[in-house]
């Protein structure tokens, strides 16, 4: 066996995916029109995959401050965090961030991966154990690999296992970290933290927390599922990311832990990769600052989100356990799924496909993320794209009566 | 029953869920290999497994685990650590 056997079986996987014409992993928006529309394959095409939760990467304030800094500080800092790569922007994005979370400091890194995975990797290390939620994300495993520790995972969003685990550690539960994520990017189901944090304090462990898809979505000030749970004093770390809500790219952590401002030290994926750049910096802050001032976005968001998880719902699809910004419809066969993908983005809908490993279960999906800035006949039509896919279980309904009668 | 054969018998049992019509155990099984586990039955046969015995198993073991004889001496020995 080869070096380079194991790609045999991508390249059969690849083959299956490309038989439609375009490879649905890293389809070209040939030109990005809005936060939500985009030319893709040549056709104006309604984009309902993008994290765009707040409908920011257009917005006038962002651009400006981002133009500006571009003029005035350059196109890069060509350097790490720790040697020449942090300028005022990057610090005051901190203490803003900071600010925020209502936290006593904040840590700025170039990428949520980046971010996640670096805390996860330095807060625990041999020794110690990361009790991590089996749905986490890549970031999440790839930071337990690189620390060192024991890793734990528990079955996805289920208490009592977690508990049971809690239990098994004994005195070990002091070095331990729980990870879970403020809302699963897959499914979009909520973390049952009240019940999490309450477990965290009783048996004494330290809890972290991914808001990345939670963060300017949940909460009354837009903290997360932290904030929306009332539960942000049992969170020692919480990590996330400003490629969703804040329509840039970077990530970030914040805490009350004193440690924090060591791990600036010590977190690889922090001090070896050249910092945020300038225009981005500037962007997210102005973003932040509107996630801040103008909470209608996040109220228009949920509407959006409310009317395509129940219009889908209605064409009786399976769908994710609850309504929110991820909306991810199941399908069982995997030729389906990439067949059904094909069909939307011919009418005019680009949604992602998920499918196995990715996916929590054997099945596909097709998932979707809505923003604010979608409008009401948008959802309309993506709604009337799925209706019009083979597998619809409405339609099925429809044509069996018809046939019948 | 020594702890080996116990934990042997546990996952016997705990593999019958996962088992195609016809195909038979024995310790030399391979878990993906031979029976076609994905990595999903994988994590729901040891969550089984847990269960059963009220051990965690931790996940950066699991790589080096390809049989039923690797599996039932990984619990043997993390029951004894237990006990």
């Amino acid at each position: 066996v080869s070096l380079l056997q194991k790609f045999a079986a991508y390249a059969d996987i690849r083959s299956d995916l490309q038989t439609h014409g375009i490879l649905p992993f890293g389809v070209v928006t040939e030109r990005i029109l809005s936060p939500t529309e985009g030319i893709v394959n040549g056709r104006k095409t309604i984009l309902a995959g993008t994290n765009n939760y707040l409908g920011l990467t257009f917005d006038t304030a962002c651009i400006e401050a981002a133009q500006q800094a571009l003029e005035q500080e350059g196109t890069g800092t060509t350097g790490s965090r720790m040697a020449n790569g942090t300028y005022a922007g990057h610090a005051a994005l901190e203490q803003e961030l900071a600010q925020f979370f209502g936290r006593d400091s904040a840590l700025v890194f170039t990428t949520g991966f980046l971010a996640t995975m670096g805390m996860v990797s330095t807060l625990a290390g041999r020794g110690d154990v990361l009790l991590i939620d089996a749905d986490c994300h890549a970031s999440i495993y790839d930071g337990c690999r690189l620390s060192g520790a024991e890793i734990v995972r528990f079955r996805h969003n289920d208490v009592a296992d977690l508990e049971k685990r809690l239990r098994r550690l004994g005195e070990r539960v002091a070095n331990t970290l729980i990870v879970v994520e403020g809302l699963y990017s897959m499914l979009g189901d909520q973390a049952p933290l009240p019940a999490v944090a309450a477990l965290k304090e009783q048996y004494g462990a330290y809890l972290l927390v991914d808001e990345a898809h939670s963060m300017g979505v949940l909460g009354e000030r837009g903290r997360g599922l932290a904030e929306a749970a009332g539960v942000e004093e049992a969170v020692d770390f919480t990590v996330g990311t400003f490629s969703k809500s804040l329509g840039s790219v970077g990530g970030f952590c914040v805490s009350d832990r004193a440690e924090l401002e060591l791990i600036r030290l010590m977190a690889r994926s922090y001090i070896f990769t050249a910092s945020p750049t300038p225009s981005v910096v500037a962007s997210t802050r102005k973003a932040l600052e509107l996630v801040r001032g103008r909470p209608e976005l996040r109220e228009q968001l949920w509407r959006n989100a409310r009317q395509l998880y129940g219009g889908l719902s209605a064409q009786g699809f399976t769908l994710g356990p609850e309504a929110g910004p991820v909306v991810a419809v199941f399908v069982e066969d995997r030729t389906a799924a990439i067949a059904g993908w094909h069909q939307l983005l011919e009418q005019g809908v680009y949604v992602n496909l998920v499918m196995p490993p990715a996916t929590p279960s054997n099945a596909s999906l097709l998932r979707c993320s809505m923003s604010a800035a979608h409008s009401s006949e948008q959802i309309d039509r993506i709604i009337a794209a799925f209706a019009a896919l083979p597998f619809c279980p409405a339609r099925n309904v429809a044509r069996q009566e018809g046939g019948a009668g | 029953m020594s702890a080996y054969q116990e934990c042997l018998s546990i996952i016997y049992e705990a593999l019958e869920a996962f088992l195609q019509p016809g195909q038979v155990l024995s310790e030399d099984s391979a878990l993906v290999a031979d029976l076609g586990l994905s990595s999903l039955q994988v994590m729901e046969l040891v969550a089984d497994i847990e269960d059963k015995l009220d051990i965690t198993i931790p996940l950066n073991v699991l790589p080096d685990v390809r049989n039923v004889r690797e599996l039932a001496q990984l619990l043997a020995g993390l029951r004894g650590a237990k006990s």
